[in-house]
């Protein structure tokens, strides 16, 4: 046994490790929860970083996982080694290639960070639906079970798939087992060298395609032969197995850890007795060693090796006592008999018994349990709890565990305050914001307590779905023991809350075990601390008998020039009083720790952190805990009284933390929810928010414009309505020509800004006197929240301006319209959103969007709350996200469906025209509905129009009356980002481009795979550092919109609202306008970027006034009036590109990296930007001959068949 | 004839120096500026800010976002390798030292006593075969004493002259309350030498959008002047090497400097202007105007129009201005 290397690593590195190490050729594309092992493989191979043999394998980023799939199967027919990462979705697309691989016979491993597949929703959770979807592929399916098996099951499937040609599918639990860190023992190359056989690498490479000794593989076979040449390889299935079992005990032999296809842990007389795969192997196996020292006859049956099925080794694992066996599945097959393992456990437990080779005594009762279906929590008192239900007299034989099944009476019951944890297990949990910096800390600390004390560490981490203002509970163990508990700890000694609003917010001691220290970062100090907790916090501190300690953590990283870093602070403190280590020792390993992290990024960086940790002691103070509670004020309502029922008692569970007790029952069947809930969330996230000052303001509304979550409002109203207004709300008499003598206001939503800064930015307007002070200024949100707030609560009261009347179609008129889409969980200052906001500000009342997979499909959709809503008369913007790829496809298929209910409502009409009255019918079929005005006109005519049919009887008239609506114009949009529109879904673009659909694509272009972290998309531009791109782009960005031109029949548009905000405004209007396909893709500064947001928008203006970004529009409309169709609305020769570039990490990663190649690729985006320039102007002086039909010819179809306008 | 000086302890071959600026910062011009004739290379200046704000800001572009979201733990790669600070300025400083034979100056810009003295002793690792510290600083708080800014100063000075072992020139401001005695108190720290004056970058203000706009603009003859009362004044008070920087334009201006009493003189806007050949015509035009006027070299010049040597040495002094309203109402 050779003697192991300890790290802590997460369980994607530890995969990734072995993987990479293992392969000549990878072939990735970036998702959740696999990402990382991609973006590792990419990060070694940058470096240099050799696989076993000496070389450094090639990692290729692919446009999509069925791109990665393809690259895969022509690197093993080309006899290279290779292997790819995915989950979820990606794996689905995976799929037809992995059973040509299998069918193949191709030595190859692939792995599989399990993730739940989109069903009535996205999750990015963990659980088996992915991979069981696949175990008809033919593909070998082998799972671990912790960080350990992570990367021994990496090897052991590799030198398996070489030996049996069987191609492997290696999966763990996504997020529980990919993002869990934990102290491992490492895989040295020697373990590997010992475990892959290079004599059959040597046969893989000899069955590859080569024209020096050519074969022909993937013919089309006839019925003769196909099916006996599918039998064919069956002995390579029934030997596979073995195979398996082989080389986990030669795994064993020199690793001391031993595995088989199905282990079994427990009592050897056991009578109950789990079969469970996966995380929960580890909870289970755990709990019944728990039970067995009590005395109880329970056992767990481990899946390693789920496919192919071994019914001999299965049966070789149970004891012969047992009784009752209950088969836990992580997926769910509606309408199946039984999930997957279970059918095959049951199935191999017959067949077993049948032949007479089930070890049993008699035959065990089975029953089937789901469990943990997105990450749903899996504890060692839900493990009891199956235990106790196979124990009763009538089991259910289907059930689920982990909450309350009310509607069809599935889910067990079990006793939430069971608990396995000894109290040699430090515990501790901490909550966090996203951007201070405290699961970094925490990371560090597992690493420090991990690799430097002979104590096993784990960590796991959980996040909310918010890009801004986020929350972070990080879960810590350390112990002398192995850890095995793959959930969250429910008992913490140490609890530290580093945000103090969170205990407005949380029930953040609901964590704490009796006697533990509560941490508490505040900025009032030891003495005023206990005055300032809610009455439910005192009360959780007396009853647990906390000690409590405080720190104004803030203050000491300010005073440190750490900013809102507070990470250095905490941890100091949590070393100080966990007692982990040491003191002083902990401290030198703090510094150590941080001169790692930043040594890179410069002294002075490591000195502020440094001088942070020596004055965090003096800071920290115990808090004296009174006997009583002192406190009147109670943690405030979640959301408001007002709130609708579903929201008061399904959304603010979930905000509170607490929806895993909500029931079936409480949530709708489909996956449907009522659109606009944002609103009930009063986030109250920033710390500065805008405050008007209308004696400055020229009112051009830019404020309101950019705005990312409707934050910052404007109003136009008539001065009778301002009766009752609070005093402090302010108005200023309305600016303009059209519209004199209106009341006008610009008023902040307190509670929903997230404080990014960019509405005061862009503000032009200054005070003469003092230009410091401008028409908006941001100011404390402590003290103007009460004011603001009941100011903006007036100002939703006051009547929206009525659209039909809207005289101006530019910046300042079409603010004053009500935005549907507010207060997202986008990031602070975010670049997308604004557009997206204009787009329901102008056709939300009539508007269906299909969302990309994507940052904008999750502020867009993810639960708790959503933005999308609507205007009183309760019409709003339909939301649908499909899939990523399918985008494009998704929202023609709903357009084509708008059409043919718009078509045949005419047809209706016209059929029913007398009986409707003539005036209704012919206003219906003639207004043209080409501004707010007729669409108003028609909407009146529709409504007369229903209540003439609802005095009818006929069958006629209750066709049309369902489908009357279509009678109004619709306007779909197709809203995704780069990711999307240039990798994945290009082909679906490209195909809805050549239809001739009234459609408006918008591209969100962030130039990156921004939501899941910034890898390179073919938007990326020539130069910029991303994620597989990291020494800098070489190859300049694909021009789409040159692209969609070449169609001639698509508008086109580029635009950047930072640079010139009424061409934004022009180029939608437009493109809504034209009834064919539009295509407009917008400039979106992303926190990808690396800069702050709030210059987002001067960084637009630089990327346009260096040629880098144009703004054109091209629109096929103009060719028929002898005009040339592309007009050019920026030069882009005002600053050069450099200018642009170094604004931006970025670019500027690269010269920090190596200067020359920075300079070189400058270079080039320079000549590429004048060049796209040049390109540009010559068609924008191009007058397209126009076609003037022959007399004689037959007139020409209309554009859009069926159009309802 | 030999225009050769003295500056720093270094052996110049001309009087002119090639001062900070875009010409001095890569390896190509700053070999035409030797061709052409100068004595020594100043290095643009390496910032202190600079350097701070680079490390800070990229920290900031790749925390700011890292391990908030479940998608994604980072939103930037961080590669492996990569330099934030002076790597780059270091690797100029010792390839122009590498290319040219004439004394090359580094250069260290700043105002606190930070970490970032360092730098000056990874200039002089990097072959420097002198430093000018520039002393940039803009005392804008009421509550700071004239006594602590020159105090401060001093320090600067003591700290990176402790730190080095090549001489250190300081680059001062002409804000000084006494700057001959302040001058005294920096030679005693340790300054081998004084470069007048700095030029601050002074902002303009934008009166249609309300703004201050920072240009840099290039230096004006006239701003020759107030420098060649302070060499004069300060040449008989110091030991030190005397620099001139700030208006020098042309062949006279070289001339009056050093019979004020400089060992050097700086030169960057002419040369931006007229390009390093510049450099040539003017040592030409120094050596032929000397020569007629039979100097037998620079020493016999230097200092002549000192304050201690002039025949009238209330002209730098407040009866300069007397002199000067007078010589107005004659006229």
């Amino acid at each position: 046994m050779s003697h192991p290397m300890l790290a802590t690593v997460d369980g994607n590195e530890a995969c990734a490790s072995v993987a990479y190490r293992l392969s000549e050729v990878i072939a990735i594309y970036p998702i959740t929860p696999s990402s990382p092992m991609g973006e590792f493989a990419d990060e070694w191979a940058v470096k240099g970083k050799a696989n076993l043999w000496g070389q450094v394998p090639s990692v290729t980023e692919m446009q999509s996982e069925g791109g990665a799939a393809g690259a895969i199967h022509g690197a093993l027919q080309g006899g290279a080694l290779a292997t790819t990462f995915t989950a979820s979705q990606g794996l689905l697309l995976m799929i037809p290639n992995m059973y040509k691989i299998a069918g193949e016979l191709t030595p190859f491993c692939m792995h599989v960070t399990a993730r739940t597949i989109a069903t009535h929703a996205l999750s990015i959770f963990g659980d088996h639906s992915d991979v069981m979807a696949c175990r008809q592929t033919g593909f070998a399916m082998l799972a671990a079970a912790s960080v350990q098996e992570a990367q021994d099951m990496a090897c052991i499937a590799t030198a398996s798939t070489l030996k049996s040609r069987v191609p492997f599918m290696h999966f763990f639990d996504g997020f529980r087992t990919s993002h869990e860190v934990s102290k491992i023992q490492l895989l040295s190359d020697d373990d590997l060298r010992f475990m892959i056989d290079d004599a059959l690498v040597g046969e893989h490479r000899r069955r590859a395609l080569s024209p020096d000794h050519p074969v022909v593989r993937g013919t089309a076979q006839n019925p003769d032969t196909f099916f006996q040449a599918r039998e064919a390889c069956n002995i390579y299935y029934d030997a596979c197995p073995g195979i398996v079992a082989e080389m986990m005990e030669k795994f064993g032999e020199r690793t001391g850890r031993t595995y088989r296809p199905f282990d079994y842990f427990g009592a050897p007389d056991a009578e109950r007795v789990i079969v469970i795969m996966g995380s929960g192997v580890e909870t289970a196996s755990e709990t019944a060693a728990h039970l067995v020292k009590r005395g109880e006859k329970v056992g767990v049956v481990a899946v390693r090796l789920f496919r192919p099925f071994s019914r001999e080794h299965l049966m070789s694992a149970f004891p012969k006592s047992v009784k009752a066996i209950a088969v836990m599945d992580r997926t769910k097959e509606p309408g199946a008999i039984g999930d997957p393992l279970y059918l095959d456990v049951l199935t191999a437990i017959t067949e077993a018994h049948i032949a007479g080779k089930a070890p049993f005594e008699k035959l065990p009762r089975v029953i089937a349990g789901r469990y943990g279906l997105s990450s749903k929590e899996f504890t060692p008192a839900m493990v009891k709890g199956i235990f106790e239900e196979m124990g009763r007299p009538n089991p259910k034989p289907h059930f689920t565990v982990g909450f309350v099944d009310d509607v069809t009476k599935l889910s067990i019951p079990f006793d939430e305050s069971f608990e396995i944890e000894g109290n040699d297990v430090v515990r501790a949990v901490f909550f966090g914001l996203g951007a201070d910096g405290t699961v970094g800390a925490n990371k560090n600390s597992i690493k420090i307590i991990g690799e430097e004390t002979e104590n096993y560490a784990q960590g796991y981490f959980v996040y909310d779905s918010k890009k801004s203002g986020a929350r972070t509970v990080s879960h810590l163990r350390f112990g002398p023991r192995e850890i095995r508990a793959p959930y969250l700890i429910r008992r913490a000694n140490f609890v530290a809350c580093h945000q103090f609003n969170f205990l407005e917010k949380v029930d953040v001691l609901k964590y704490a075990a009796p006697g533990a220290t509560f941490l508490l970062n505040a900025p009032y100090g030891a003495e005023a601390l206990w005055a300032e907790l809610p009455r439910e916090v005192q009360e959780e501190i007396i009853a647990r008998k906390l000690r409590v300690f405080t720190i104004d953590a803030a203050a000491v990283a300010e005073k440190a020039g750490m900013g809102n870093r507070i990470n250095a602070v905490m941890q100091t403190c949590f070393f100080a009083l966990s007692g982990v280590l040491p003191r002083e020792q902990a401290i030198a390993k703090v510094k150590e720790a941080i001169k790692k992290t930043y040594g890179r990024k410069g002294d002075e960086v490591v000195r502020r952190n440094w001088e942070a940790v020596d004055m965090t002691l003096d800071h920290l103070f115990e808090v004296k805990v009174p006997g009583q509670v002192t406190a009147t004020r109670t943690r405030p309502p979640v959301v408001s009284e007002a709130a609708p029922d579903l929201v008061r008692k399904v959304t603010a569970m979930m905000l509170e933390d607490k929806g895993d007790l909500l029931p079936v029952s409480a949530f709708p069947v489909d996956g449907t929810w009522p659109t606009g809930t944002t609103k009930w969330e009063k986030r109250n996230i920033a710390s500065e928010i805008p405050i008007w000052e209308p004696d400055l303001c020229i009112q051009c509304n830019k404020c309101a414009m950019v705005c990312p979550h409707a934050a910052i409002r404007a109003k136009m109203f008539d001065v009778s309505v301002n009766g009752h207004a609070p005093a402090s709300f302010k108005t200023a008499e309305y600016k303009a020509k059209d519209y004199k003598g209106m009341q006008y206001v610009i008023q902040v939503a307190p509670e929903d800004c997230t404080g990014c800064n960019l509405c005061v930015n862009v503000c032009p307007a200054k005070d003469k006197s003092n230009p410091r002070r401008k028409a908006i200024n941001m100011a404390s949100h402590l003290e103007n929240k009460d004011r603001e707030k009941v100011n903006f609560e007036y100002f939703l009261e006051l009547p929206e301006f009525d659209r039909s009347k809207l005289a101006r179609f530019d910046v300042k008129g079409v603010q004053v319209l009500l935005p549907l889409f507010e207060y997202s969980g986008a990031c602070s200052g975010c670049g997308e959103t604004p557009y997206v906001k204009l787009i329901t500000q102008l056709f939300g009342d009539r508007t269906i969007i299909a969302n990309a997979t994507g940052c904008s499909s999750i502020y867009g959709g993810n639960l708790p709350t959503t933005p999308y809503t609507k205007d009183r008369h309760g019409r709003g913007p339909a939301w649908c996200n499909s899939l990523f790829e399918d985008n494009a496809e998704f929202g023609l298929g709903i357009r084509l469906a708008v059409d043919a209910h718009a078509a045949e409502a005419r047809r209706l009409v016209a059929q029913l025209g007398g009986d409707l009255g003539d005036e209704i019918a012919r206003t219906i079929l003639e207004t043209r509905q080409a501004d707010d005005a007729e669409i108003e006109l028609q909407r009146l005519a529709v409504k007369r129009l229903r209540e003439k049919l609802a005095g009818m009887k006929n069958p006629t008239a209750r066709r049309l009356s369902e489908i009357a609506d279509y009678l109004v114009k619709k306007s779909v949009w197709l809203v995704g980002g780069d990711g999307w529109a240039f990798d994945i879904g290009y082909g679906g673009l490209d195909h809805v481009l050549s239809l001739d659909r009234n459609v408006n694509i918008i591209v969100l272009d962030t130039e990156v795979y921004s939501n899941t972290g910034g890898q390179a998309s073919k938007a990326t531009p020539l130069g910029a550092s991303a994620k597989f791109a990291v020494s800098g782009k070489a190859i300049d960005k694909k021009d789409l919109g040159l692209m969609a031109m070449s169609y001639g029949h698509v508008y086109v548009a580029s635009i950047a609202m930072g640079a010139n905000d009424n061409h934004t405004v022009k180029a939608f209007v437009e493109a809504e306008s034209y009834d064919g396909p539009s295509l407009i893709i917008a400039y979106s500064h992303c926190i990808a970027h690396g800069y702050d947001l709030q210059y987002g928008l001067d960084q637009q203006k630089r990327a346009v006034e260096s040629g880098i970004w144009p703004l054109y529009r091209y629109d096929p409309r103009r060719v028929e009036a002898g005009e040339p169709p592309l007009v050019m609305d920026a030069k882009g020769d005002k600053i050069p590109v450099k200018e642009y570039l170094r604004n931006e990490t970025r670019f500027r990663m690269v010269e920090r990296m190596n200067p020359e190649r920075f300079h070189r690729l400058a270079d080039a985006s320079q000549a590429a930007a004048e060049r796209r320039v040049a390109v540009y102007q010559h068609m924008a002086a191009l007058r397209m001959p126009v076609h003037t039909p022959a007399a004689e010819e037959p007139e020409s179809e209309p554009v859009t068949e069926g159009s309802e306008a | 004839m030999n225009l050769s000086s003295t500056y720093l302890g270094l052996k110049l071959r001309s009087p002119i120096i090639a001062g900070a600026g875009p010409l001095t910062n890569a390896v190509d011009s700053a070999k035409r500026l030797e061709d052409a004739g100068v004595g020594a290379i100043v290095m643009p200046s390496l910032f202190e800010e600079q350097i701070d704000a680079e490390a800070l800001a990229t920290t900031a572009a790749l925390e700011a976002h890292m391990d908030s979201f479940g998608e994604a733990i980072s939103f930037m790669p961080e590669p492996e390798e990569y330099r934030i600070g002076p790597h780059d300025y270091l690797e100029r400083l010792g390839q122009i030292k590498k290319a040219v034979g004439v004394p090359v100056i580094g250069s260290l810009n700043g105002c606190t006593r930070g970490g970032w003295l360092s730098y000056a002793r990874s200039i002089e690792q990097a072959g420097a075969d002198a430093l000018e510290l520039n002393v940039y600083y803009v005392p804008t708080d009421g509550d700071e004493s004239s006594e602590q800014i020159e105090r401060h100063v001093r320090e600067m000075v003591r700290e990176v002259r402790e730190g080095v072992e090549i001489p250190v020139a300081v680059k001062l401001s002409p804000f000084y309350t006494s700057l001959a005695n302040f001058a005294l108190r920096l030679q005693e720290a340790g300054a081998s030498g004084l470069v007048l004056f700095n030029r601050f970058f002074e902002p303009d203000v934008d009166i249609e959008e309300l703004d201050t706009v920072s240009e840099l603009r290039l230096s004006e003859p006239v701003e020759l002047l107030l420098r060649l009362r302070w060499i004069a004044i300060l040449r008989g008070h110091l030991s030190a090497s005397l620099a001139v920087t700030g208006g020098v334009h042309s062949t006279g201006d070289v001339i009056k400097s050093i019979m004020c009493g400089a060992d050097a003189v700086q030169m960057v806007s002419e040369l931006l202007r007229h390009g390093p050949q510049r450099v040539t015509a003017i040592n030409e035009e120094i050596a032929a105007w000397a020569e007629e006027r039979g100097y037998a070299n620079l020493n016999e010049m230097r200092g002549s129009m000192s304050m201690q040597r002039c025949p009238d040495p209330s002209a730098f002094e407040r009866g300069n201005y007397i002199h000067l309203l007078q010589t107005w109402g004659r006229r």
